[in-house]
């Protein structure tokens, strides 16, 4: 079982503090907005990604337990 | 059986009851097929059919049937009939032309999931479609039922707003625009109830299978993709419309079928807005399933194929097309918005020769930067229909970089890309 | 027996005070905030958190003036007037102010601490209260305060409402492009919050016999301790 933090891209506003906050796993993109890094986060930043999801101002980001990956988690959800 | 099959017995005018019943027989009672004797429910007939979604995603219906069961609550039944892509009309013609058969199906799932609430989107634009599937309605014998009595709804024209999520915003807020997943409307959409959304054509052949079942299904068609499918072809043919194919056919045949090509084509653009070119050369013996076009980097998406002649000017049109998507953005996403207005900005510039030495790169890193970074997958298409111009008309591109517009360029547009926005709320 | 100002009149002069710098140092890094402002070399988080610790520390500094304002035997003042307005025997209407934005910072602080449980919207729209619980308190400042003649609270009263003011207006010049009404609507309140003060105040607290006006219960405007405490 992994940890994923994951951004609504409606909700997100480009504020840029998750980056800030968790640069081994965000980077902001020419615009702002942010690039998240798929690979789960291990037991040392997972205060810090809980933190990151809390402060972030809109409320963009969660933080999703995977059980297992499999081809129907990924990518299939935004058809 | 062979084609056509849901086009079957397909005229001028709207079919209506009494001549759909003759034409494709009586729905069995309660949607129940009976193979080898004994009664097989129609969700598990579905699931062996193998019967994907119509409207572009292709999805496994009974995958969607399943979810919607195990979800909690009572569901609601959605006939997706918008069509957002302009350069199809299947659903639409479908709708006005052949309602009984996309409304056999609604019903069909609906008595299957134990669902009461039927809802019909349709385009605002539609028009006489309205109509027709207003008559259509009241013409069925359920139209004497007290309860459960479809309810029309009229979504704002657009080429997201028909998206399922957008549908159900519109039904449960006034605001057709994509909402993010999780939660899939399978398991909270239309009043947060379960919903089963399908395009009207995947309908048409739920309500076929409930007839004739899925072995019958499955005679057309390869293994991994069965059946048949409607194709909107348009374009530089003789008779451009709407077309059964059998999945796996050749493409020439379709084309033959369409009496042929009126003039020296250049390209093909499979799968609309959000589709991919296959160069003319080479396209004629391509197999029309996943199979054949997969390896081409292409798909048919919700069935629509255009034939983009020699004497249209590949740039002005992509160019087009690429800002109209770009403007059809909900506007909800930051990667979205600027990632496709980028796009659009710099291909305007390339084609007039005003881009830069770095308008390629540019518009390549932009095209994957927006790759599933939105709510739904419109930036995705309209990238991959970028990207997949630039590499079929690198030529083109190069020359109008450097030279700037061509005589072609002012010619009479063969890609739609029509003048009203949409009215989100 | 000690008839001087006691040492909670002073604390409550100076919480209330510090309390009010506090808050206004919170909202307007809160307005630069949300309007982007460009801080080189401070992460943003950083000063979401300056926004957040100053706000956390305006309300133990707010409690802080409400518990010794009542445990100050000079007015009767009790722990239900500083959440219920307006019911206390004290300058009631000034008073009571206080309470109305003690009850609004309060409603804003408890959102903020569930602000994950109660999704962003819900947030935000309780969140703007923070805009009427400012003015609210500096005018509760100046109807209540007996420091009110003071150039030291003066001094720093006008740098509060200048510095939000400024804030305000700034952020209404360059925020909310496509919506006018808003804009127009935070010019227009600047306007009347500082029109409304100096129309008020020289004929109001900083006029004659204003303790007797503001509803100073009678007992306490001839009282031997109350030299020195007002005019």
């Amino acid at each position: 079982m992994s940890l994923r933090i994951e951004v609504d891209p409606i909700k997100c506003e480009a504020h840029g503090q998750c980056a800030e906050l968790l640069p081994e796993r965000i980077t902001l993109d020419e615009w702002g907005y942010p690039l998240i890094d798929d690979a789960p986060i291990p037991a040392s930043l997972a205060g810090l990604a809980r933190r990151t999801v809390r402060a972030c101002p809109t409320l963009a980001l969660r933080l999703r337990h995977v059980l297992h990956e499999s081809a129907a988690d990924v990518g299939s959800e935004r058809l | 059986m062979s084609l056509p099959r849901v086009l079957l017995g397909a005229g001028a005018g709207t079919m209506d009851h009494a001549t759909h019943r003759r034409v494709h027989g009586e729905l069995p009672p309660a949607a129940r097929r009976s193979r080898n004797g004994r009664p097989v429910p129609l969700l598990a007939e579905l699931s062996h059919a193998g019967l994907r979604g119509r409207g572009g995603g292709a999805f496994p219906l009974a995958a969607k049937l399943e979810a919607v069961q195990r979800a909690n609550g009572r569901p609601v039944v959605v006939i997706n009939g918008t069509e957002g892509e302009p350069m199809s009309v299947k659903d639409r013609m479908l709708l006005e032309a052949l309602p009984h058969l996309v409304l056999d199906g609604a019903y069909c799932l609906a008595d299957a999931l134990g669902a009461q609430d039927i809802v019909i989107a349709l385009d605002q634009s539609m028009g006489e479609g309205h109509a027709a599937v207003r008559r259509a309605v009241r013409e069925r014998p359920e139209a004497g039922r007290r309860t459960g009595q479809p309810r029309i709804i009229s979504v704002p024209t657009g080429y997201v707003t028909g998206h399922e999520t957008a549908i159900v915003n519109f039904v449960n807020r006034g605001i057709a625009r994509p909402m993010t997943q999780p939660p899939r409307i399978s398991d909270r959409g239309i009043g947060r109830r379960p919903t089963l959304m399908s395009n009207a054509e995947t309908l048409a052949h739920v309500a076929l299978i409930a007839r004739h079942g899925a072995e019958w299904f499955r005679t057309l068609g390869p293994p991994d993709e069965p059946g048949s499918a409607l194709v909107t072809l348009s374009g530089g043919v003789r008779a451009p419309g709407v077309y059964e194919i059998e999945y796996g056919s050749r493409f020439d045949a379709l084309v033959r079928a369409a009496g042929g090509l009126s003039e020296p084509v250049r390209a093909f653009l499979f799968g609309g807005y959000a589709g991919t070119w296959i160069d003319a050369a080479g396209a004629a013996p391509v197999k029309l399933a996943r199979g054949g076009l997969s390896p081409l980097g292409a798909s048919l998406g919700a069935g629509v194929i255009v034939a983009l002649p020699r004497s249209a000017c590949p740039v002005a049109e992509v160019t087009r097309v690429a800002g109209w998507m770009s403007d059809q953005s909900a506007s909800q996403c930051g990667p979205c918005v600027n990632g496709l207005a980028s796009i659009a900005d710099t291909l305007a510039d390339l084609a007039e020769g005003r881009g830069g030495r770095d308008a390629f790169t540019d518009i390549l890193r932009w095209s994957d930067l927006v790759i599933g970074r939105g709510a739904c997958a419109h930036p995705d298409g309209a990238a991959a229909f970028v990207t997949s111009a630039l590499r079929v008309f690198s030529t083109e591109f190069d020359d109008h970089a450097l030279n700037g517009p061509c005589d072609a360029c002012a010619r009479r547009p063969v890609l739609i890309t029509p003048r009203q926005r949409s009215v989100v709320a | 027996m000690n008839v001087g100002p006691s040492l909670y009149w002073y604390l409550t002069r100076a919480s209330g005070t510090v309390a009010l710098v506090l808050l206004t140092a919170s909202v307007v890094i809160g307005i630069a905030a949300i309007a982007r402002l460009r801080t080189p070399g401070v992460p943003r988080f950083v000063v979401d958190g300056i926004h957040r610790t100053a706000s956390l520390l305006a309300v133990v500094f707010l409690v802080l003036h409400i518990v010794t304002s009542v445990l100050d035997s000079f007015a009767s003042i009790s722990l239900v007037d500083a959440v219920i307005p307006f019911v206390g025997s004290y300058r009631p209407l000034w008073l009571g102010l206080g309470a109305v934005a003690f009850d609004l910072l309060l409603a804003v602080a408890l959102t903020s601490i569930i602000r994950d449980r109660l999704g962003h919207a819900t947030w935000r729209g309780v969140h703007w209260l923070a805009y009427a619980a400012w003015p609210v308190a500096v005018v509760h400042g100046l109807g209540t305060g007996s420091d009110v003649h003071q150039r030291w609270l003066q001094a720093i009263t006008v740098a509060c409402i200048l510095v939000v003011l400024a804030a305000v207006v700034g952020r209404a010049m360059i925020g909310w492009p496509d919506n006018l009404r808003v804009r127009v609507g935070a010019l227009a309140m600047s306007a009347v919050f500082a029109g409304g003060l100096v129309l008020w105040l020289p004929g109001g607290p900083l006029g004659r016999g204003w303790a007797r006006r503001a509803g100073t219960p009678p007992s306490l405007l001839s009282h031997p301790s109350s030299a020195g405490r007002h005019l």
